[in-house]
């Protein structure tokens, strides 16, 4: 690439100037290049204007509980008193418990059907997963209704009960529904994007470094555990990321299932409520300024609590990766 | 070629022609009327083919917002505008009601299949959590020979914001000091104990499932999927099982002191055969409007609905409105100017 002494290189290797310009333009490179940069702009500009809508719309309910909005635990439309953490606690745990059962089982499928099933085999299975990703979340409310809770109630629960009874995260009486059982429905249904997604990072690690730990002596499975999937651990993280985001969001299944009320119990047996559930709940019946700006506020947080476990998604990925595994930076 | 001009023409003047006769009126507002509304709006069409109505069932929230923003040309609500919201509007707003809705309590008991009936201290005490247990001397003294376990009663309500909760929240504030203290009556309120179930069909799922539940849903739910459900005690000491014809004479009960704008509750009437749970169903009109096209569409139509238009009711299993109530309104249709 000739740099002319009106040109100038940028990080990209591009040069800039009148001249090379016209000649990207007539390539086609810089066409592409601007169609391309305005489909990434309208992403950004929506992220934007959305947070805009939010904050805007929020203004009565964040001028009348300022930060005690956060930690406030009563929601009281009647009284005018609105607070978020019962909302905030009913999400969090309920997508925690659903990464906790999907994480090790979409995990271990994706290692089955990448490094050990036969390529026929695992593609068949593959695509009935994607079809499990496409079903909608009301029918896993539903299944959830008539074939979990009653299970729950009458046999599981029970059964945790007499053997975890003595931690407070087993008491109370078992209802069916509640926290562990939207828990519960939320790994069903984020496990095929787990599944999917690590499947196809694992396939895309280089044979050179299977070969090598072989090489060295490695078991089948000790190449698999120590050089494969460390190597395709960012990507598998963004498939944990793009399951707990769903998780986060998920709204109809959630609130067939998870009692709709909004307390703190430390017991999983109790009923619930997430900040995604309240919304869809009460948005359309709604009346009065304040109850609706404290909704909206909601959503705020909503937003706000995905952004900072994204970001500490990052942060966990950057101070994994630089522990020295030698992994590369995918 | 001609003929292609004759085409574009005739485009036209279909075009140029079509406001002449066709009056677009668009509403927005409560979802529990929505089914008779549809038919109303479709059979009024029928009749006066230039006037539609396009209704769009967004809950009563959101058509009371539609309306305050002026998207709509009228709302529809299952619970009174407050004189706070009246005063926000801006404009006078007059509400006609149209129907009639209950609330009933369902109930699933093992071993128990007779009728119970309830008290109106046993209903706020069962939702206010202060009576746990079915064999409460507070239900089962209104049932005597009816065989109540010791067991816990597992509270229902529905999650979603909703007319049926405003019902039950507000016959729980008339029946209970303390209910109108702690709790207070909204479409969603703030419940001291129970589980929230999505719906009607969320609450009759999670009564199915729930051993020694106790739940409410809207009456015609109940009616239209054969659930059980008992009676309640009225102001005048009577146990009364929800029909429509209990809900037309709660309404025919509390006619005498309807106020003139009809923003009015009806539950825990007066009256022998009146159903407490009781309550009306709202349009919500400007009572000025611009368009004079659209004035006189309106006030035809609800002079049908008033007349031609309730004889749908029972059919759909809605509770029609009392003689009383429908001449007091077709009075107040002259208010629209």
């Amino acid at each position: 690439m000739m740099a002319t002494a009106h040109t100038t290189v940028d990080a990209a290797g591009l040069s800039w100037g009148p001249r090379a310009l016209l000649r990207r333009l007539r390539t086609g490179d810089e066409i592409a290049r601007l169609v391309t940069l305005f489909f990434a702009l309208v992403v950004v500009l929506l992220t934007i204007m959305l947070v805009v809508q939010l904050w805007t719309n929020s203004a009565q309910a964040r001028h009348r509980f300022g930060l005690s909005f956060f930690w406030g635990t009563t929601w009281d439309p009647v009284a005018g008193q609105f607070g978020a953490l019962p909302f905030v606690y009913g999400t969090l745990v309920t997508s925690a418990l659903g990464l906790l059962i999907a994480v090790p089982l979409g995990l271990g499928a994706a290692i089955f059907l990448a490094e050990m099933a036969p390529r026929r085999l695992s593609d068949n299975l593959t695509f009935l997963i994607d079809l499990l990703a496409a079903v909608p979340s009301v029918i896993y409310g539903l299944l959830g209704v008539f074939i979990l809770v009653p299970l729950m109630r009458t046999e599981i629960q029970p059964a945790l009960k007499t053997v975890f009874g003595f931690t407070p995260l087993f008491q109370g009486p078992a209802y069916g529904i509640g926290l562990l059982t939207a828990g519960l429905v939320l790994a069903v249904m984020i496990v095929p994007f787990i599944i999917s997604v690590s499947r196809e990072v694992l396939l895309a690690v280089p044979g050179d470094q299977r070969e090598a730990a072989l090489a060295l002596g490695a078991t089948r499975w000790e190449a698999t555990w120590k050089a494969v999937v460390p190597y395709a651990r960012t990507g598998i993280m963004g498939s944990v990321f793009l399951a707990l985001a769903r998780a986060l969001g998920e709204t109809m299944a959630v609130t067939m299932v998870v009692g709709n009320n909004p307390r703190i119990s430390a017991s999983l047996f109790s009923p619930g409520y997430s900040i995604a559930a309240v919304l869809a709940n009460e948005f359309s019946e709604a009346t009065g300024n304040l109850y609706l700006s404290a909704l909206i506020e909601l959503a705020l947080v909503l937003f706000l609590l995905t952004f900072v476990l994204n970001g500490l998604a990052r942060l966990l990925i950057v101070l994994t990766t630089s522990r020295g595994s030698g992994v590369p930076q995918a | 070629m001609s003929m292609r001009k004759l085409l574009v023409f005739a485009l036209f003047a279909v075009l140029a022609a079509a406001p002449a006769w066709a009056q677009n009126i668009n509403a927005a507002g409560a979802t529990f009327p929505y089914p008779i509304y549809s038919k109303w709006f479709d059979e009024y069409h029928k009749a006066h083919p230039n006037v539609q109505i396009n209704y769009q069932s967004i809950g009563s929230g959101g058509g009371i917002r539609q309306l305050l923003d002026k998207t709509v040309d009228f709302g529809a609500s299952d619970g009174p505008m407050s004189d706070d919201q009246l005063k926000q509007a801006g404009f006078k707003i007059l509400h006609f009601p149209t129907v009639l809705g209950a609330a009933v309590p369902s109930y699933n008991i093992a071993g128990v299949t007779s009728e119970l009936k309830f008290t109106p201290e046993a209903l706020a005490g069962i939702y206010l959590g202060t009576i746990t247990k079915w064999n409460d001397p507070a239900i089962a003294g209104a049932n005597p020979g009816v065989k109540l376990t010791a067991q816990d009663i597992v509270v229902l309500h529905r999650s979603d914001g909703s007319g049926t909760t405003y019902i039950w929240s507000d016959y729980l504030s008339k029946v209970s000091n303390d209910w109108k203290s702690k709790v207070g009556t909204n479409t969603s309120v703030n419940w001291p104990v129970g589980l929230g179930g999505k719906g009607n069909e969320g609450v009759a799922g999670l009564l199915k499932q729930t051993p020694n539940s106790i739940g409410y849903v809207e009456l015609i739910y109940a009616i239209q999927n054969n659930l059980s459900y008992g009676s309640v005690k009225n102001a005048a000491g009577d146990f009364v099982k929800a029909s429509l014809a209990g809900v037309s004479a709660a309404a025919a009960g509390a006619a005498k002191s309807m106020p003139d704008d009809f923003r009015v509750s009806i539950t825990n009437a007066p009256g022998k055969g009146a159903y407490p749970i009781s309550s009306f169903t709202w349009l919500l009109i400007p009572a000025q409007i611009q368009d004079a096209a659209k004035k006189s569409a309106i006030k035809d139509f609800l002079g049908w609905m008033l007349t031609s238009g309730q004889q749908d009711c029972e059919p759909l299993a809605y509770a029609k409105l009392p003689g009383e109530v429908v001449a007091k309104e077709e009075k107040a249709i002259s208010m629209i100017q």
